[in-house]
């Protein structure tokens, strides 16, 4: 434990010397303020339509904030994921072998389970920040909204997304182990989690189990529950699985090129 | 202390290193000579627990390093070719982290960063950040991060490559000062370094030992002499190869 945080901390503190965890999470922040303000946009003019329309068809439910505002969001904000996580776990890997650290790492009394897990957590910290930067904006329509969103689905749904970009940082560092060069990590990684993200569209023509197996292994699918406010033991155990399974394959890829 | 019996790396057909043997015993400073190519660094990295070897064992602090690597790491302090630094760490944040993954107790850490930095000279820079060092303190700052742990064994890969000659007179002295308490392994392809520093050569080529020897049993010869006789040497019979050297532990 003491050496995974050892490298956890070492990790973070590069992340946040070097400008990348800023222009990562900037960028991820400003995009997400954009989606928010066009969502929100959209919102009010279904709203005064609705409004508009009321008298002839009393007792109607109109729009409300969660469907409109904070489920598209979050999903939104998956979509961007795929393209900035890779960003950040090109280096964790290939810039230690490139600079030569890597060789400290492998000669000090590590094991490579505890080097991975180090490395995986010190991007979960910088997550954690994106996240929860964006966690900013569905809490000003809980504050600002007049009636606001429900809470529990703005909770949950910001675990959900938070879940899934540790899986999707998972994902990304093992495509990241099999090489050296940065470019290579970053652009296989998205390629990865872009194809685990419309894993599930052939879905509409098949039939049958094939079906149902696409479809529980996307991560937006088994996002569903989650925005909506369930909190599943399904959609938990996928994330989870993604992760252990990311930190698995890295930890072997790395072995491969070394020895007990 | 160190046994190295007949390490063999191959790449594919290519044969890096081709049957190494030697030992080392506590206290010594070996140096391992070699022309560019010879497959120094590969030994070495062998021996560091970096790579694995085809065939062929090692011991190093009486472990073997395939299959107790870990007891190895814990015992062994390594530079590199290149120092393993982190440019946007500053000297003292760079040996505090490598103390904490050489599994340096935290209450001992401070201390044993100091001893550090105190026996390789370094509290002039120890706030600065690694990549705005000097190639001489590059190389001292890998030192320090090789010996903060107090390693039984210290493996050093040429530490003095490019550095200027006040440099090197520096980073000789703070070696010689580590057989004090350690056994040195100094690969180097400068000869004088072996006669000023080492107790012992081991002089590799073509993958193969050529020739090991205790300096003082080399009588008259000089060192180049006898190095000049080993790399010219086709297939290179340890014809010099002393013959208590696989008995002595």
């Amino acid at each position: 434990m003491r050496n995974i945080m050892a490298i956890c901390r070492r990790e973070v503190l590069s992340f946040f010397v070097s400008p990348i965890a800023y222009v990562v999470i900037t960028g991820f922040v400003l995009l997400a303020g954009y989606f928010f303000f066009n969502l929100l946009s959209i919102f009010s003019v279904m709203f005064v339509r609705f409004q508009a329309m009321a008298s002839f068809n009393p007792g109607a439910e109109g729009p409300n904030l969660n469907q409109w505002v904070v489920e598209p969001f979050y999903f939104t904000l998956v979509i961007i994921l795929v393209f900035m996580i890779p960003v950040l776990t090109m280096r964790l890997l290939a810039e230690e072998r490139k600079r030569g650290t890597f060789e400290l790492l492998i000669t000090s009394p590590l094991s490579v389970t505890e080097i991975v897990l180090g490395k995986f957590l010190g991007v979960g910290v910088v997550l954690f920040v994106m996240c929860g930067l964006c966690f900013a904006f569905p809490l000003l329509l809980v504050y600002f909204g007049q009636p606001g969103p429900e809470l529990l689905p703005v909770l949950s749904g910001w675990f959900g997304l938070f879940l899934c970009s540790l899986a999707f940082a998972s994902i990304a560092l093992a495509v990241s182990a099999f090489t050296e060069n940065q470019v290579v990590a970053a652009v296989s990684g998205m390629v990865a989690l872009l194809l685990l993200y419309v894993i599930h569209s052939p879905a509409e023509a098949l039939e049958g189990t094939s079906a149902t197996v696409l479809k529980a292994l996307s991560p937006v699918l088994q996002m569903q529950d989650l925005v909506r406010g369930v909190v599943t033991l399904q959609s938990v155990a996928y994330f989870a699985l993604l992760i252990v399974l990311g930190i698995f394959l890295s930890q072997r890829a790395i072995d491969a090129q070394r020895f007990r | 202390m160190i046994e190295v019996k007949n390490l063999v790396k191959r790449y594919g057909d290519y044969a890096a290193v081709s049957g190494v043997s030697f030992s080392a015993t506590k206290g010594e400073i070996v140096g391992f000579l070699g022309p560019n190519g010879a497959g120094k660094t590969t030994t070495i990295r062998m021996l560091a627990t970096y790579l694995p070897p085809t065939s062929g064992s090692a011991t190093v602090a009486g472990f073997d390093i395939v299959k107790q690597s870990d007891e190895v790491r814990r015992r062994i302090g390594y530079l590199p070719e290149t120092p393993p630094l982190y440019g946007e760490m500053t000297v003292n944040e760079y040996l505090l982290f490598v103390a904490r993954i050489k599994g340096i107790a935290t209450s001992d850490l401070a201390r044993a960063v100091s001893v550090a930095v105190e026996r390789c000279v370094l509290g002039d820079v120890r706030n600065k950040l690694c990549q705005h060092l000097s190639r001489g303190y590059r190389q001292r700052v890998g030192i320090a991060q090789a010996i903060i742990h107090d390693p039984e064994v210290i493996i050093l890969d040429e530490p003095t490559s490019g550095l200027d000659p006040k440099q090197i007179i520096d980073i000789r002295q703070t070696i010689k000062s580590l057989a004090e308490r350690h056994t040195v392994i100094l690969s180097t392809h400068i000869l004088p370094e072996v006669s000023m520093v080492c107790s012992k050569v081991v002089i590799i080529n073509r993958g193969k030992v050529a020739l090991v020897s205790q300096l003082s049993d080399l009588g008259t010869q000089s060192l180049e002499q006898v190095f000049i006789e080993c790399v010219s040497r086709e297939g290179s019979t340890a014809a010099f190869e002393e013959p208590s050297v696989a008995a002595s532990a």
